[in-house]
């Protein structure tokens, strides 16, 4: 039998091809996506119809964790700088201007105010790690009263900031109780409406809402 | 540029001493490139979130302690669906305030689940509501009511649930409102109820 001679086959492959796709795709990704807002903790929001797209600035956002944690944060850099200036005021915490620059690029805040001032003097780090044993910002059901520490921060934000847009982000497992306390916070500081940051769920078909919809783009 | 080659005249272009330009590849090897290429793909999926959340809209009554008790509005017992919120994402849900100690609410208990759960109910509850209107029973204004309680059992999941049924169903009157003890008294009845009768 003759021995079958196989042909030898360069192993390049072609791959300008290959570049191309995964370019395209890098591109994709760089346009349709944006940078994740550095969150102290992870929250899983439950899902709503509503496509109301949250607004890029003046945000205060209050976090609630599931075990019912609460942190607060602000969006715009300069109102964090204000912010932490009449908090030091208002509570006489002696914040030296490394830890005032500390608050003004942090992300949120979950400690009281008298954890405060060694929690902004930790390394970005450090303020991780304890964030994930943190108490949380206290809170409780009386609006201004002196333990009511959430009171006291959307207080001062909103003196800095009357445009700012209250948003609530808690996760789905988070009990009643404690979303209700921020809820008659925020009652109690006369702010009645606000924001729940949802996640997006489509609209069940044949209720009212989504003949709503069909009429919507019907007309469109 | 052999036409440019004159200098040495004669007739042949290739002699010996003549050098020939060596015809390099144009090929590079993209392999590198596509190795950095996913490199950046795979990071910017890691770091970045693909949609803007989204948010709801919610607007809480209007409470003030130097508010007139006739100022306040007034729910007309008929219009109005009771919902109670309680643990293991139950729903428990009654027709009327629910104010009256003679006549005690008559609870049903169901869930969020997409047939026959409480979209149904309010659906329902909705239809009568016209109707009753329909027929001069109601005048004007009067439209459903739906008053949605929490108890302590209840999770945040349950609340944007039954906010959503809201906009799904096109409520457009609903509050949220502190539970009574009232409340969690019928709640528990009805457990223990249910309880006997499995």
């Amino acid at each position: 039998m003759p021995k079958v001679k196989m042909p030898r086959k360069s192993t390049n492959v072609d791959m300008t091809a290959m570049c191309d796709v995964a370019f395209l795709l890098l591109t994709f990704f760089m346009l349709a996506t944006k940078f994740k807002p550095d969150e102290p903790v992870t929250v899983v929001t439950p899902n709503s119809i509503s496509d109301i797209p949250l607004p890029d600035v003046d945000i205060m956002m209050i976090t609630v964790d599931p075990n019912g944690r609460i942190f607060f944060s602000v969006d715009n850099q300069n109102v964090r700088q204000n912010i932490i200036e009449d908090v030091n005021e208002y509570k006489g915490l002696n914040l030296t201007e490394a830890e005032k620059r500390s608050f003004k690029y942090g992300s949120s805040i979950g400690v009281p105010f008298n954890q405060l001032k060694s929690y902004l003097a930790a390394d970005p780090a450090a303020q991780k790690d304890f964030d994930k044993s943190s108490t949380g910002v206290p809170v409780d059901s009386v609006a201004n009263s002196e333990t009511n520490e959430l009171g006291t921060w959307i207080r001062i934000a909103r003196n800095n900031n009357p445009k700012l847009r209250i948003t609530i982000k808690a996760d789905a497992d988070a009990s009643y109780p404690n979303i209700q306390k921020v809820i008659k916070t925020l009652e109690g500081w006369k702010i009645f409406k606000f924001n729940l940051i949802t996640g997006l769920k489509a609209v069940p078909p044949g209720t009212a809402a989504y003949d709503q919809q069909m009429k919507g783009t019907a007309a469109k | 540029m052999a036409e440019m080659d004159v200098s040495s005249g004669g007739g042949h272009k290739k002699g010996p001493g003549v050098k020939k330009g060596k015809k390099l590849s144009t090929r590079v090897d993209l392999t590198p490139m596509v190795d950095l290429g996913f490199l950046l793909i795979t990071f910017f999926m890691y770091t970045t979130t693909m949609s803007k959340p989204k948010t709801m809209e919610i607007n809480m009554p209007y409470k003030d302690e130097n508010m007139k008790q006739d100022d306040q509005s007034k729910i007309k017992a008929s219009t109005a669906l009771t919902i109670l919120l309680s643990k293991n994402h139950r729903v428990y849900y009654y027709e009327g305030l629910g104010d009256d100690p003679n006549n005690p609410p008559q609870l049903q208990v169901t869930t969020f689940k997409p047939k026959d759960g409480i979209r149904d109910a309010i659906i329902d509850k909705k239809k009568r509501v016209d109707q009753m209107k329909q027929s001069g029973q109601l005048v004007g204004k009067d439209q459903l009511t739906v008053l949605i309680k929490p108890d302590d059992n209840s999770t945040y999941d349950d609340l944007v649930n039954i906010l959503d049924e809201m906009s799904i169903n096109d409520v457009r009157v609903y509050a949220i409102v502190d539970i009574t003890p009232v409340d969690k008294e019928f709640i528990q009845l009805t457990e223990q109820a249910n309880a006997g009768a499995q």
